[in-house]
C-alpha cells in the first residue's frame, strides 16, 4: 500500500477501478507523502479532512456505479484557485485569512469529475516570479538536489513551483496550475514533470486570481503526458463567466495520444538558439530532435524573428495589467488592513504590508510604462510587438505542425542565486513568454538528466486550439526519453 | 440670439460644453447581473464582481449596449461598429476595483446632433462629440459616523452613458434647453428615467467665457450640478466669476470645480496639475465590442416616434399652435393622453382641455399625469358632449370639475344632474317671450341701439335655464324676438 503514490494518475484510476484499492486509501497514502515532504513548504493550506470526505464519498459513487472521470484521485491546487470555503491567498500576505465564497470554474469542473483536493499549494506571489523565492509564506524547495551541491536547496521552479514539487514529490496525482509567462512548464521542467498550458481561451479563468489577465491560463501538472491530457480534458470547457473563454468543444485530449508522429513536420525555430546557452541545452534539444527524427517526423527549421523582443514586451504588458488587477487589494473589503490616520494611510499601510518586493517592482514597473507620457512608447509598442509575435508563430505554422525548443535555459538553481538582479530572473522566460503573448498551448515533458542529475525539460509549441499534436509529440518523447529518475528525497524515503 | 455677459470692459460671451452621465434603464448592471433598483438597503444589490472580490470577470450586459445604440440613433448619431472598453485606475473607496470599466479611445457612439428649442421660439443645433458606456461608482457616505465613511455599493457597476456635447451652447438658458431636450430624448426612447434628484442623470458643465468672434478661453468643468435649476445658476457664477478675474488683468486657470448649491459657489476642486493620470488601457477582460449593422437596423425599428417628429406632426395633423404642440409633446404619456383625446374628435378643442384644464388643475395639485383621476377617455367622453351639443362649453367645465373631483363618467354626472342642454326650440322661445316681457325698458334701450344689451337678454335666458339653453338657439330666437 505504502506505493499508491507512486502510481501514475492513470494507473491510480485503473486500481480503483479493479477494485485494488479505495479512493480513501489512495488519498491517505497520499496524504502521508505530503505530510513526509513537509520540508519542500509546498502548501500554504492543506485540506487533508476535507480530502479524506471527499474521497469517502468518492468511494460510495464508485460503489454505486457513479464514478466521474477522475473520480477519487488526489490532486494538488495551485492557491491562485479560488476555492469555496477553503483559504485562498495567492502566496500574498495582503490575502491572508481570505476565504471565498465561491468556486472557480476550473476547480469546479475537477470536483464536478471526482477529483480530491489534497491542499492549496504555494507560488510566487501573485504568479510572479520564476522560482518561488516570492511567496510570502516562504520558499518552495524542489524535490530535487544536484550530485555537485547535494546540500544546496534548489528552486522547483515559478510560479506554479508548489504544484510542480508535490507531484514530483509523488505527493499528489498532479497539479493545478496557471502560466502567464512559463509558470507552468519551466517548473515542469525543473521538476521532471509534464506540465500543459492550453490555448489562452481553453480553460476558464473565472475564479482565477488575476496576474495579467490576457497572458493568464489555468492548466495541469501530471506525471505522464497522458495523466495530463485526463486532467486537462476535465479543466477545461467554455464559461460564459469568462468573456475571453472560447465556445469550442473540448477535443478528448487522450486520444490524440498515438504514440507515432510520423508524416508530422516539427518546427525548430532558430532563433532560439541564444547566445550564451549552455551546452547541456543545446544537447537535450539536439536529442529531442533526433527522437523526433527516429520516430518518422520531418524536422523543418523554421524563423521566429521577432523572438528577441519577446522578453521586453511581456515585461512590459504583464505589469502594466497586473498593477490594474492588483488595485482591488486596497484593505477596504477584504484581505489584510492595516488601518491609519486617513484614506491615503490605509491605502499606503496595507500595500506596503500586504505585498511582497517583486510585486511592488511590477506594481511600479506597470504603473510607468502606463502613465501618460510613456504609454505610447512602452505599452502601445509592446502590443505591437505582441502583434508581430503571433504572426510569426502563424508564419511558421505554414511549414510545420508544431514546434520543440528547449522549455528552459537552465536546469534548477540553488535558493539565492539570480536574485541580485531582476533581468537574469527574467531570463528564465525566455524560451516561454512568447507562447503566452501568442495565445498558443505549450507543455514541457521531462526529457533527461544534466550531468549533475538533474532534469531537463523539452516544449512542445502547439498551433491555436490544436492540444492535441502538443500531446501527441510529447507523448513520443516521453517514450523515447523513458524519464525514470526520482527525486532524491522520494529515493530516500523509498530505500 | 445668445447671451451675452456685460461686462466692465464691453460684452463677453459664454461657450459651454456638457457631460452627462445618464444612468440605463436595465434590470442589471453594466457587467454583473445584480439589480439597479433605486432604493434598496445599502449594499444588498452587490455581486461578486460589484464588490471585485479575486477572480472575478466582467461580462457584458446586451441589454446595455442596445440601450445605447437606441440613444445613439435616438441623438441622430453613428454608431460604431467597433468599440472598446478601456480601465480608468484611480483609487477610492467606492470604485472596488480600482478602476473604472469605461470607453474612452473608441466610443460605442460618435457624432450627432439634437435640437433645442428657445424661449423666443427659434431652434438651434447642439452637436453631440460622443457616447460612451462606463461603470458607476458606488456611493461614500461621509456623514454617518464621526471618524468613518461608509460605502454603499449598491450602485457599483450600474451603467451609465456619458454623453458629451460640442462646446455649441451659449448661455445658461440654452443650457438648459439642452438639458431638458436631452432628458426628453432620453424619456421618449425608455434608455434613461431622467431623474436628476435619483441621481440617474448628472451633468458635467464645462464654461469659459470670450469676447464674441475670438477663440475659445480656457475652461473649468463644473461638477456635482444636479439639477436643471442647479446648471443655470452654476452657469451664471462660473461666467461672471471668469470675466471678473479676465477683467481684472487675471488668467483663467483650467481646473475641475465643484458647484456648492447652499452658498451658490464654485469652489476650485483640483488643478489641472494635480488632475489624475488614469492610466487608461483595453480591459484585458473583455473582448472589443463589435456590432453588426442588421442589430442597429433592428434596434432602429423599434425606435418611438421623437419629440421633435412628433410636434411637427401636430402642427401639421392636428393644426396645433407651436407652443400646443410644445406643451403636449414635453412628455411621452402626455402627448400619447393627447392623441387618446384628439382621435376622432376636434383636436383644437382636446389641446385647449388637455393643457388648459386638465393640465392646469394638475399642476395646481402638484400632481402628475398619470395620477390623474380623469382619463383620456373620460376626458373624450365629456369633449364628445360638447361636440354632440348635449352640453355647452360652459356647463362642460362643471362636469369636468365634477369628473376630477369624483372619477365619474362625464355622461353619468350630466345625467345624474340634469345638465342636459335645451335644445327644444319651443321651450326656449317661451323663455325668451318671458324675459322679453318682464324688461321692457331694456328691450327699449336695445331697440333704441344699445346693441351691448343682446348681452343681458342672453344671461337671463341661461339663468332661468340653469345654464342648459342652447347658446345659438339661445341667440337666433333673441335676434328674431328683438328685430
Amino acid at each position: 500500500m505504502s506505493e499508491l503514490n507512486h502510481l501514475t494518475l492513470t494507473e491510480a484510476l485503473e486500481g480503483l477501478e479493479k477494485k485494488d484499492f479505495t479512493s480513501v486509501e489512495l488519498t491517505q497514502a497520499h496524504i502521508d507523502a505530503c505530510e513526509a515532504a513537509k520540508s519542500l513548504n509546498a502548501f500554504v493550506t492543506t485540506t487533508y479532512e476535507l480530502a479524506i470526505e471527499q474521497a469517502g464519498a468518492s468511494d460510495k459513487r464508485r460503489a454505486e456505479g457513479k464514478a466521474g472521470p477522475l473520480d477519487g484521485l488526489p490532486l494538488a491546487i495551485k492557491d491562485l484557485f479560488c476555492t469555496k470555503g477553503v483559504q485562498t491567498t495567492a502566496s500574498s500576505r495582503i490575502l491572508e485569512g481570505f476565504v471565498p465564497q465561491y468556486e472557480s470554474t476550473v476547480t469546479s469542473n475537477l470536483f464536478r469529475d471526482g477529483a480530491i483536493m489534497l491542499g492549496k499549494t504555494g507560488m510566487d506571489e501573485f504568479a510572479m516570479g520564476s522560482s518561488n523565492t516570492t511567496s510570502g509564506y516562504g520558499n518552495i524547495l524542489s524535490p530535487w538536489r544536484s550530485r555537485s551541491a547535494p546540500e544546496k536547496d534548489l528552486v522547483p521552479g515559478g510560479s506554479s513551483g508548489g504544484s510542480a514539487a508535490i507531484v514530483a514529490a509523488r505527493a499528489a496525482l498532479g497539479s493545478t496550475g496557471t502560466d502567464t509567462g512559463g509558470s507552468i512548464r519551466q517548473p515542469a521542467a525543473f521538476c521532471g514533470i509534464a506540465g500543459i498550458k492550453p490555448t489562452y481561451g481553453r480553460c476558464s479563468r473565472w475564479g482565477v486570481v488575476a496576474f495579467a489577465s490576457s497572458l493568464d491560463q489555468a492548466g495541469v501538472f501530471a506525471r505522464t503526458t497522458r495523466d495530463c491530457a485526463r486532467l486537462l480534458k476535465s479543466a477545461a470547457g467554455y464559461d460564459p463567466k469568462d468573456s475571453t473563454s472560447a465556445n469550442l468543444p473540448v477535443p478528448d485530449f487522450e486520444s490524440a495520444l498515438k504514440g507515432d508522429v510520423r508524416g508530422l513536420r516539427i518546427g525548430i525555430p532558430k532563433e532560439y538558439r541564444v547566445d550564451g546557452m549552455p551546452k547541456e541545452i543545446e544537447n537535450i534539444w539536439q536529442q529531442g530532435i533526433e527522437w523526433m527524427k527516429d520516430a518518422g517526423a520531418e524536422i523543418v527549421d523554421v524563423s521566429l524573428p521577432h523572438t528577441k523582443y519577446a522578453l521586453p514586451a511581456y515585461y512590459i504588458i504583464a505589469p502594466a495589467e497586473a498593477s490594474s488587477n492588483l488595485a482591488r487589494y486596497d484593505g477596504v473589503r477584504y484581505g489584510k488592513r492595516i488601518e491609519g490616520g486617513n484614506l491615503k494611510d490605509l491605502y499606503e499601510l496595507t500595500r506596503a504590508a500586504g505585498f511582497g518586493d517583486e510585486v511592488k517592482r511590477r506594481i511600479m514597473i506597470g504603473t510607468y510604462v502606463l502613465s501618460a507620457g510613456y504609454y505610447d512608447a512602452y505599452y502601445v509598442k509592446a502590443q505591437k510587438v505582441r502583434n508581430l509575435i503571433r504572426q510569426d508563430f502563424l508564419n511558421a505554422y505554414g511549414q510545420c505542425d508544431a514546434l520543440l525548443t528547449p522549455t528552459a535555459p537552465s536546469a534548477a538553481f540553488a535558493i539565492g542565486e539570480n536574485e541580485d538582479d531582476p533581468i537574469k530572473m527574467y531570463l528564465n522566460d525566455v524560451f516561454t513568454v512568447s507562447v503566452n503573448l501568442a495565445g498558443l498551448p505549450g507543455m514541457s515533458v521531462p526529457a533527461g538528466l544534466n550531468a549533475d542529475g538533474l532534469p531537463l525539460g523539452l516544449q512542445v509549441i502547439g498551433k491555436h486550439w490544436d492540444e492535441e499534436t502538443v500531446f501527441r509529440v510529447g507523448d513520443v518523447i516521453e517514450q523515447a526519453a523513458n524519464f525514470k529518475a526520482l527525486p532524491q528525497s522520494v529515493l530516500k524515503k523509498a530505500a | 440670439m445668445a447671451e451675452l455677459i456685460k461686462g466692465e470692459t464691453g460684452d463677453w460671451e459664454i461657450v459651454i460644453g456638457m457631460e452627462v452621465h445618464a444612468q440605463v434603464v436595465a434590470n442589471s448592471k453594466l457587467f454583473s447581473g445584480a439589480s439597479t433598483e433605486f432604493g434598496a438597503a445599502p449594499n444588498s444589490q452587490v455581486s461578486l464582481v460589484d464588490a471585485a472580490m479575486p477572480g472575478m470577470l466582467p461580462v457584458l450586459n446586451e441589454y446595455c449596449v442596445e440601450q445605447a445604440v437606441r440613444t445613439g440613433l435616438g441623438l441622430n448619431a453613428e454608431i460604431m461598429h467597433h468599440s472598446v472598453f478601456e480601465r480608468k485606475n484611480y483609487f477610492y473607496p467606492d470604485l472596488p476595483q480600482g478602476y473604472q470599466i469605461s470607453q474612452y479611445q473608441h466610443p460605442i457612439v460618435g457624432k450627432g446632433v439634437i435640437e433645442i428649442d428657445l424661449p423666443d421660439g427659434t431652434i438651434k443645433e447642439i452637436g453631440i462629440t460622443r457616447l460612451h458606456l462606463e461603470q458607476d461608482a458606488g456611493k461614500s457616505l461621509h456623514d454617518q459616523h464621526p471618524r468613518k465613511s461608509f460605502v454603499d455599493l449598491n450602485r457599483s457597476g450600474c451603467a451609465l452613458m456619458e454623453i458629451v456635447s460640442e462646446p455649441d451652447i451659449r448661455g445658461p438658458e440654452e443650457a438648459t434647453a439642452y438639458l431638458s431636450k436631452l432628458r426628453m430624448i432620453l424619456r421618449y426612447l425608455g434608455t434613461c428615467n431622467g431623474n436628476m434628484e435619483e441621481g440617474s442623470m448628472r451633468a458635467d458643465v464645462n464654461v469659459s467665457v470670450r469676447r464674441p468672434g475670438e477663440p475659445l478661453g480656457t475652461r473649468c468643468e463644473i461638477k456635482n450640478v444636479n439639477s436643471v435649476k442647479a446648471v443655470q445658476m452654476a452657469i451664471d457664477y462660473e461666467a461672471r466669476r471668469q470675466v471678473e478675474i479676465i477683467e481684472d488683468g487675471g488668467k483663467i486657470d483650467q481646473e475641475t470645480r465643484l458647484w456648492d448649491p447652499a452658498k451658490g459657489v464654485t469652489r476650485s476642486m483640483r488643478s489641472k496639475e494635480e488632475a489624475h493620470d488614469y492610466r487608461y488601457f483595453p480591459d484585458p477582460d473583455l473582448l472589443p465590442l463589435d456590432i453588426k449593422s442588421e442589430w442597429i437596423e433592428e434596434i432602429r425599428e423599434t425606435l418611438p416616434e421623437l419629440p421633435d417628429e412628433k410636434k411637427k406632426r401636430f402642427m401639421a395633423d392636428y393644426g396645433l399652435s407651436l407652443y400646443d404642440a410644445t406643451v403636449l409633446i414635453a412628455e411621452r404619456a402626455r402627448a400619447d393622453f393627447f392623441e387618446t383625446v384628439a382621435t376622432g374628435r376636434d383636436a383644437k378643442l382636446a389641446a385647449n382641455w388637455v393643457i388648459n384644464e386638465l393640465l392646469g388643475i394638475l399642476n395646481k395639485d402638484g400632481k402628475t399625469l398619470a395620477e390623474s383621476p380623469v382619463s383620456a377617455a373620460q376626458l373624450g367622453g365629456l369633449l364628445d358632449l360638447i361636440l354632440d351639443d348635449t352640453i355647452s362649453g360652459k356647463i362642460a367645465k362643471d362636469v369636468f370639475a365634477e369628473m376630477y373631483a369624483s372619477g365619474k363618467d362625464a355622461a353619468d354626472i350630466v345625467e345624474e344632474k340634469g345638465l342636459k342642454q335645451v335644445t327644444d326650440t319651443g321651450a326656449i322661445e317661451k323663455i325668451v317671450d318671458e324675459v322679453i316681457a318682464e324688461n321692457p325698458d331694456n328691450v327699449a334701450a336695445y331697440k333704441g341701439g344699445k346693441d351691448k344689451l343682446f348681452g343681458f337678454f342672453v344671461g337671463q335666458v341661461m339663468k332661468k335655464t340653469q345654464g342648459k339653453a342652447n347658446p345659438a338657439a339661445v341667440n337666433a330666437l333673441l335676434k328674431t324676438k328683438l328685430g
